[in-house]
């Protein structure tokens, strides 16, 4: 079967001075597709997606999302893009100053998806119901923990009904259960909206149940590829040091 | 690697700062226009300050007008208080008193503001929201300092001049109108236009340092108290920087 693709990254370089982030680095992403990339701290996986949404220019190589190459595109049509494109952050970057509700309707007006206040109104009720949030619609963000944090951002992501969303490390700083939540959360969310997903992160209980492709990185480049399960067989001391702690 | 003495990063930092303005100055008059948020800032800006220009400007007027006095008594020319007072706190007192109050106020608030808005990652979740930041937070903060200090340097020039109409009363007696007059009499037209003319600079100055440090500050929160420290340091002495060559220019224009 021909699989869509609605991402593809092709060699993809990224240096901060004399720190080489990235070297050539290759992705393909699949309509419908969970790939999780795996990588330590500091390996460059925050680089990379924040790349792919065109908030880093890279040095080098080809980002093509929805066929359309993001290098290329000025501010019009990058943020047309980045209206079907999601992005929750490793810091849930909440406005402070804003209301939940508010946090909420800044992606939908800005990017003019719903105009009149019914219209945005619902379509904020049914993100924070999706994370069954309804109730913290007009609380701030320092009243919630970190779970909840976690999961308003997920909604401000999920309100644009996006159709790949790229998720920096969801887990990370959560306690497991907590963790677990989030998990389930995004299967629910790429079932009920059919999305394509970009997962960073090095929690090996998100990997196994989230990922449909695993891909490591290291050093800069895509070390390894291929199913949590093939993955778990790789005899590499590189891949194993991830899953060794999973197999535990 | 190649060591950056002190001098080399001062003048780094006015290079960097420049830029920054220049940009505003580039992108102000461009859509997308953010004119609701324009105005929420001209509220928060304006009306955060105000009581503290209102005080500061009250008891400077007070406290000059009192220490003025006996100078004046002893040369005999008693009368004349007002007309100094008025002509002190117009020209320069009440302009950069403001100026500085505000730097102190607003100037820190901006700073660590946009620094924790650049740290927690927030700019960087407007960019990808549709919202080019840079109008968003910044061109809005900057204009509204540019719009707001001058009305704040009015009112202060007001409330000042009431303060020391009081410190004449405190030993003397004047009609409130009198001092009125004597007040306006002596103020030319050359002593008002320049003083308000360099209220708007001064705003610019809080507005585009504020934002500078904010936009570019450090990670963590040590980073963002850094940001508003040096906020409100560097523009004070821009403040004075600019008062001082706006008196060089008035005087060249013969404005004096
Ligand atoms: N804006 C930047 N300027 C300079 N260097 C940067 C910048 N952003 C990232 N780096 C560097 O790039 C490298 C990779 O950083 P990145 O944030 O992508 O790591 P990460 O894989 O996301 O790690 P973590 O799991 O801790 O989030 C680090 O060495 C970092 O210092
Ligand atoms: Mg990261």
């Amino acid at each position: 079967m021909q699989q869509e693709s609605v991402m593809t990254i092709a060699h993809l370089y990224k240096s901060f001075g004399n720190n080489h982030v990235l070297i050539d680095f290759n992705l393909n992403l699949f309509k419908g597709e969970n790939v999780v990339v795996l990588g330590r701290s500091g390996s460059g996986k925050s680089v990379l997606i924040k790349c792919i949404i065109g908030l880093l220019k890279p040095d080098k190589g080809d980002i093509v999302v929805f066929n359309e190459s993001i290098g290329k595109m000025g501010e019009v049509e990058l943020d047309k893009v980045r209206a079907r494109v999601g992005f929750l952050f490793q810091s849930n970057a909440l406005y402070d100053s804003m209301t939940v509700r508010q946090n909420l309707e800044f992606p939908l007006r800005r990017h003019w998806l719903a105009v009149t206040q019914d219209a945005v109104n619902k379509m904020v009720m049914e993100a924070l119901e999706d994370v069954g949030l309804a109730h913290t619609i007009e609380m701030m963000p320092v009243e919630l923990s970190g779970g909840m944090r976690k999961r308003i951002a997920l909604a401000r992501t999920l309100i644009l009904k996006p159709d790949i969303i790229l998720y920096d490390e969801p887990t990370t700083g959560l306690d497991s259960i907590t963790g677990n939540e989030i998990i389930s959360l995004m299967i629910d969310i790429q079932k009920k909206y059919n999305t394509s997903a970009l997962i960073i992160s090095h929690d090996m209980n998100c990997v196994r149940r989230a990922s449909d492709r695993v891909v490591v990185l290291y050093e800069g480049t895509c070390y390894a590829a291929g199913t949590y399960a093939d993955l778990l067989l790789n005899e590499d001391p590189k891949v194993k040091q991830f899953f060794e702690q999973a197999i535990k | 690697m190649h060591q950056s003495t002190p001098l080399q990063l001062f003048l780094a930092e006015v290079g960097q700062i420049a830029r920054f303005a220049g940009k505003f100055l580039l992108q102000w008059f461009k859509p997308r226009y953010e004119f609701a948020e324009f105005i929420r800032q001209c509220f928060i800006i304006g009306y955060q300050s105000l009581p503290l220009v209102g005080l500061t400007g009250f008891i400077m007027g007070l406290v000059l007008t009192l220490q003025l006095r006996p100078s004046m008594v002893d040369y005999g020319v008693e009368s004349q208080l007002p007309a100094i007072v008025g002509i002190a706190i117009v020209r320069e007192i009440g302009p950069v008193i403001t100026a500085l109050i505000f730097a102190g106020k607003i100037g820190s608030r901006i700073g660590a503001e946009l620094g924790s808005m650049k740290v927690t990652e927030q700019i960087d979740a407007m960019e990808v929201s549709g919202t080019n930041p840079f109008k968003y937070l910044v061109v809005t903060r900057v204009l509204a300092a540019i719009c707001m200090l001058p009305v704040l340097a009015i009112l202060s020039d007001a409330i000042s001049l009431y303060g020391a109409y009081l410190g004449v009363n405190i030993k003397g007696s004047t009609s409130f109108r009198l001092f009125w007059m004597l007040v306006v009499d002596n103020l030319a037209f050359n002593d008002v236009l320049p003083a308000f003319i360099k209220t708007f600079f001064f705003g610019f100055a809080v507005g585009v340092i504020g934002c500078y440090k904010g936009y570019n500050s450090k990670k963590g929160t040590e980073g963002v108290g850094q940001s508003a420290n040096s906020a409100v340091v560097i523009s004070s002495v821009v403040i004075f920087i600019i008062d001082l060559l706006a008196v060089q220019i008035t005087d060249f224009l013969g404005f004096n």
